[in-house]
């Protein structure tokens, strides 16, 4: 405990060095307050700015509409009947079929991906870089750059017409299509290092095992690799189907009023609409969703991945 | 690893794996190259120039946007790594009560949709009438980085050596002498990870800052956000590989000094 105070000569560091001392040993035999002591701040932290800002907007999602914007004092389903109504339910559909494509597309791509690097030898740790990299590169900057390849007068249409392939440019940008090839491209990376991590943890020998066992190579696959690297892959699926579940710049940037998701109809609601209950209603199902995903995922992982993804 | 190797693998599967990992980066390749492009429409190739990169020093309200997006990114990831270490520091070190639901609630905030946690944190905001600016960023930032923080750094204490705080208290250290003297040292390779993605995190971030940010002040998300959505200049694509440098710098800056302080067994 020596150097705290024990260098200056005037009185004020040998009183918070008692203060100090008092503190520690008034902690010592209480380990929850020893935990509590460290937990506190960002705990207070997180339910000042995340806990009660749900529950708020919860409160909001079910009071009447107020004139210009905000709500009126009162209770009211409203906002919640109104979900049903056809309009609504076609934008859940939506957002949920693009998610589930997306993941679908980011397996079947990410999949190979994974075991190309996990079997790569020394390339391994160049490629794993290569996968990494964009996952640190601004998503806005990436989104704009498939607005960059894809609009009209963009550059895969002009050098399809330059190339005398196209006589008039293919629209892509504000399609469905150009929301999925963003969604892939944005959340690829989520799938394949999962999986990765799943196939690089993979006992050679259990292959080797299956081989002098007489197994061909696509049985091995079947019957070893595919099911020990499971866990990495359903990881990998929640990966990308939450984020896009709840994507809101890809289908802004890259899709057009027809290709409404749930994330943009919660934003209409505060920014045009103006009507908040609405717009808190539709951010707390979009919330339930996705915690829904994540408890399906939590009963899908085996015992065994009990830690971590 | 002596068995394996890309030489054994089908050559389609490398072929994919290769055209995938193209695909990955092609289209921030192609925004970096037609920023030195002199054609303002942008698909032909006309000429080299900077002068996309000059007009971005004449913009005022880039140069502004760079500042706050400064000013919100190092308040914020500083108040973040702090609270997070302290919260990793507890589920890592000590046993309490309620400690798996804890570590379990810790990935909500991180699972649940930018588009969800924006609202309800400007429901608040105007619930309590809080004026819409930095602060309110500022915020809204710390409450989305803390999580990751907690994350990166438990996963750096679980594979420290418990010991050497051990043998520091055995030989008289206090938990406050231990936490400086050992603990922090040895914890610092994680800190700064954490930092580094907590910064990205906060200057990259455009969802929730465009809810909570009012209209007085823009970070450079918002405005390259409504650069985007006016219209096309090749400014934009200047300002974007500026982004992707300054990211890299960054990368590669952190890498380097965590594998300084890399313990060798690590």
């Amino acid at each position: 405990m020596g150097n705290a105070g024990g260098s200056a000569g005037t009185s004020e560091p040998a009183r918070t060095h008692g203060f100090r001392r008092r503190a520690l040993a008034w902690l010592a035999p209480r380990p929850q307050a020893q935990a509590w002591t460290l937990l506190a701040p960002g705990t207070l932290w997180m339910i000042g700015f995340f806990l009660i800002p749900v529950v708020v907007m919860c409160a909001y999602s079910v009071m009447p509409r107020g004139e210009y914007g905000g709500v009126d004092p009162g209770f009211t389903l409203e906002a919640y009947t109104r979900f049903l109504h056809p309009v609504y339910l076609t934008i859940l559909e939506r957002t949920f079929a693009i998610a589930v494509a997306t993941t679908v597309l980011c397996a079947l791509a990410g999949y190979p991906v994974a075991y190309t690097i996990a079997r790569s030898g020394r390339w391994r740790s160049l490629l794993l870089f290569l996968v990494v990299l964009p996952f640190w590169t601004s998503f806005l900057v990436r989104t704009f750059a498939m607005i960059f390849l894809m609009r009209d007068t963009g550059l895969i249409n002009s050098w399809l017409m330059a190339a005398g392939i196209l006589r008039e440019p293919i629209t892509m940008l504000y399609t469905p299509f150009a929301v999925l090839a963003g969604l892939v491209y944005g959340y690829l990376p989520f799938m394949v290092l999962p999986v990765y991590a799943s196939l690089e943890k993979l006992d050679p020998s259990l292959l080797e095992a299956a081989e002098v066992l007489g197994a061909r190579p696509a049985a091995r696959f079947r019957r070893v690799t595919l099911p020990l690297s499971a866990p990495g892959l359903i990881a990998g699926c929640l990966l990308v189907f939450i984020p896009s579940l709840g994507s809101f710049l890809t289908s802004d940037l890259l899709g057009g009023a027809k290709e409404l998701l749930i994330g943009n109809l919660v934003q209409n609601q505060f920014s045009t609409a103006r009507n908040w209950p609405f717009g808190s209603a539709a951010s707390f199902i979009l919330m339930l969703l996705v915690l829904g995903a994540v408890l399906i995922y939590l009963r899908l992982r085996p015992p065994d991945s009990a830690r971590g993804w | 690893m002596g068995t394996s190797g890309i030489g054994k693998l089908p050559r389609w599967l490398v072929a994919f794996t290769a055209a995938c990992l193209f695909l990955m980066h092609l289209p921030v390749l192609v925004l970096v190259a037609f920023s030195f492009n002199s054609s303002k429409f942008a698909v032909t190739w006309t000429g080299f120039t900077f002068g996309w990169y000059r007009r971005l020093l004449e913009r005022d309200d880039i140069l502004h946007a760079v500042q706050a997006s400064l000013i919100v990114g190092v308040t914020a990831t500083a108040i973040a790594v702090a609270l997070g270490t302290l919260i990793a520091l507890a589920l890592a070190r000590h046993r309490f009560r309620g400690r798996t639901v804890y570590e379990g609630m810790m990935y909500v905030p991180i699972v649940t949709p930018e588009i969800v946690t924006g609202i309800s944190l400007l429901v608040l905001f105007v619930f309590l009438r809080l004026p819409l600016g930095l602060t309110t960023i500022i915020i809204a930032h710390v409450a989305f980085c803390v999580p990751f923080v907690v994350v990166v750094v438990v996963a750096r204490l679980a594979g420290m050596d418990e010991n050497l705080e051990e043998a520091a208290m055995t030989l008289g250290a206090d938990e406050i002498t231990t936490f400086f003297r050992i603990t922090l040292p040895l914890l610092w390779p994680g800190i700064l990870s954490a930092a580094l993605l907590a910064f990205i995190l906060s200057f990259d971030d455009f969802v929730i800052t465009s809810l909570v940010a009012g209209s007085g002040s823009s970070t450079l998300p918002l405005v390259i956000y409504s650069m985007v959505r006016r219209n096309v200049e090749p400014s934009i694509n200047a300002i974007s590989t500026l982004i992707v440098i300054a990211t890299s710098i960054l990368l590669y800056a952190s890498d380097r000094m965590s594998r300084r302080n890399e313990p060798a067994n690590a």
